[in-house]
């Protein structure tokens, strides 16, 4: 059928098959990750998010969508200088955060 | 029973005053004791209110109308307030000694001192006021911060509120309301001006808010942006530059502004450790007195004979606190009767 325009179903955020499980695994280790609200503070201090595009709120949201590999491209960019950590509103220690995600990533558990 | 009875209401805001007016009408005797040298609490220095842009003063006027003759302390606090099997017995700062059978507090709030965030520059850059000093703006037309022509303004939502960092993680609730009446208004008084609010949930509860909303959009082209301001500093020409993210493109966002507008939140009175602990009532862990519950009690506190009104159990719009001061009298009232 032609719709006059193309479909990309692979943009789309399927819930009923999105996997969840490291979000999850995180969240064991940084329970602060389950109260982000999305403010956007953490990005807009960021002293390399204007430059490559790290941002922990991303980062979050990435894991919660099951976008693993986007996720893993934007912490290689993260400097762990811990600016976003001062400024969350919710408290989150999100140097923490990266940290725990980066030795998840790390590690044989994570299995990715 | 005797109609007699006296009852103290610590407070001359809205609240203390709609109290006394209905336990008068009533046939008791309030005594309302205010610490300041007028009535009307916070919203005396408000100029227009949401969501009609009604007058503030005539409703203070009004109000001060309802409360004459009622015995009145200005310029005073209670010294020393004790619980006697007959009630209770107070001694006021002017030495005034009263016996009461209720006290109801109606302390009100008070609103996040600014500077505490440091980061937003409040009493440090020359451009960065509070919603309130934009409201005495409003009233007197008087405040160097505000500029002669602003091509440029930003109005920042939460400020001290929702913020674990400033020690208050609640909603304050009429903030994200007043933000948009005070960006209508300063777009009414300067149409080429940009207006930009900040913000990371617009919470527009009440009837006719949402509809303030969309005029602010639609008939006054005011920006909305999805992202809470972290940082603020100031050019070398004496501008506010603006840092946020704005979360809906995902891309890091900067502006120059000539004013910014920190919408300060509701926090609960400086006075209340000391009022509560006259008392022996709890707080609550924001601060706020502790209802002895929250949707059906709202006006009562474990203590008999003590009830409370207004904000000085949460954050409250005008209507809420006089129905709600309203209430208090009615509890007060049935109360009463029960005293032989
Ligand atoms: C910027 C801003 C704008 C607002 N605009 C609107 C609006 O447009 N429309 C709307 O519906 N609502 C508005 N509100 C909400 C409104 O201000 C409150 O609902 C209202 O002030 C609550 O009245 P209150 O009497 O409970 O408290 P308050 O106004 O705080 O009054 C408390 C009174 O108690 C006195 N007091 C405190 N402690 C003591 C003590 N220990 N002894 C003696 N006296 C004491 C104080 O001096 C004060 O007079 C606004 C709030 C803010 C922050
Ligand atoms: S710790 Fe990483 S994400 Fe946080 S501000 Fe520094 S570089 Fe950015
Ligand atoms: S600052 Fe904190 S709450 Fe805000 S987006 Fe970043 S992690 Fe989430
Ligand atoms: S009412 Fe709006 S501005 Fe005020 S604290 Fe709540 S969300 Fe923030």
């Amino acid at each position: 059928m032609d719709f006059g325009f193309s479909l990309s179903p692979s943009s789309a955020v399927n819930l009923d098959n999105t996997d969840m499980s490291l979000y999850e695994r995180l969240c064991e280790r940084e329970p602060g990750a389950k109260t982000c609200m999305a403010c956007g503070s953490c990005s807009a201090t960021c002293t390399v998010s204007a430059i490559n595009g790290m941002s922990v709120r991303k980062v979050i949201l990435g894991l919660q969508r099951g976008q693993f590999r986007d996720v893993e491209k934007m912490l290689s960019r993260c400097m762990l200088c811990g600016k976003c950590t001062m400024v969350c509103p919710r408290g989150i220690n999100t140097r923490h955060l990266i940290l725990e995600l980066c030795r998840l990533y790390g590690s044989k558990e994570g299995e990715l | 029973m005797t109609m007699d009875r006296k009852i103290v209401i610590i407070g001359g805001g809205i609240a203390g005053m709609e109290t006394a007016a209905c336990l008068r009408d009533l046939g008791w005797t309030p005594v309302i004791v205010e610490q300041s040298s007028a009535l009307g609490g916070h919203v005396a220095e408000w100029n227009c209110l949401f969501p009609d842009l009604a007058p503030a003063g005539k409703l203070v006027d009004s109000l001060r109308a309802k409360v004459e003759g009622i015995e009145i302390h200005l310029d005073t606090v209670i010294a020393a307030i004790n619980y006697l099997r007959k009630g209770y017995s107070l001694v006021l700062s002017d030495g005034t000694k009263l016996q009461s059978d209720a006290v109801v507090f109606a302390t009100g709030f008070s609103l996040f001192r600014a500077e505490k965030k440091e980061e937003y520059g409040y009493g440090i850059y020359d451009h960065v006021i509070s919603n309130k000093d934009l409201e005495l703006w409003f009233n007197t037309g008087s405040d160097e911060r505000v500029p002669d022509n602003p091509k440029a303004v930003g109005f920042v939502h939460c400020v001290g509120s929702r913020d674990i960092k400033a020690g208050n993680t609640q909603c304050s609730k009429v903030c994200c309301i007043t933000a948009i009446k005070q960006a209508i208004e300063f777009k009414e008084k300067f149409p080429k001006a940009e207006v930009y609010c900040f913000y990371m949930d617009l919470r527009l509860f009440g009837r006719k808010y949402e509809d303030f909303y969309i005029h602010a959009q639609k008939d006054m082209g005011i920006h909305f942006i999805r992202g809470r301001v972290s940082e603020v500093s100031e050019t070398i020409d004496g501008r506010v530059f603006v840092k946020a993210e704005d979360t809906l493109s995902g891309k890091p966002l900067r502006v120059s502004l000539d004013l910014l507008v920190l919408m300060a939140g509701i926090v609960c009175n400086r006075d209340n450790d000391r009022l509560a602990q006259a008392v022996s009532l709890p707080l609550d862990e924001d601060g706020f007195f502790r209802s002895r519950d929250n949707v059906s009690q709202l006006t009562l506190s474990d203590k008999p004979g003590v009830f409370f009104a207004g904000t000085c159990t949460g954050p409250k719009t005008i209507p809420e606190t006089l129905a709600e001061a309203r209430s208090a009298a009615l509890a007060v009232n049935e109360y009463l009767k029960t005293l032989k």
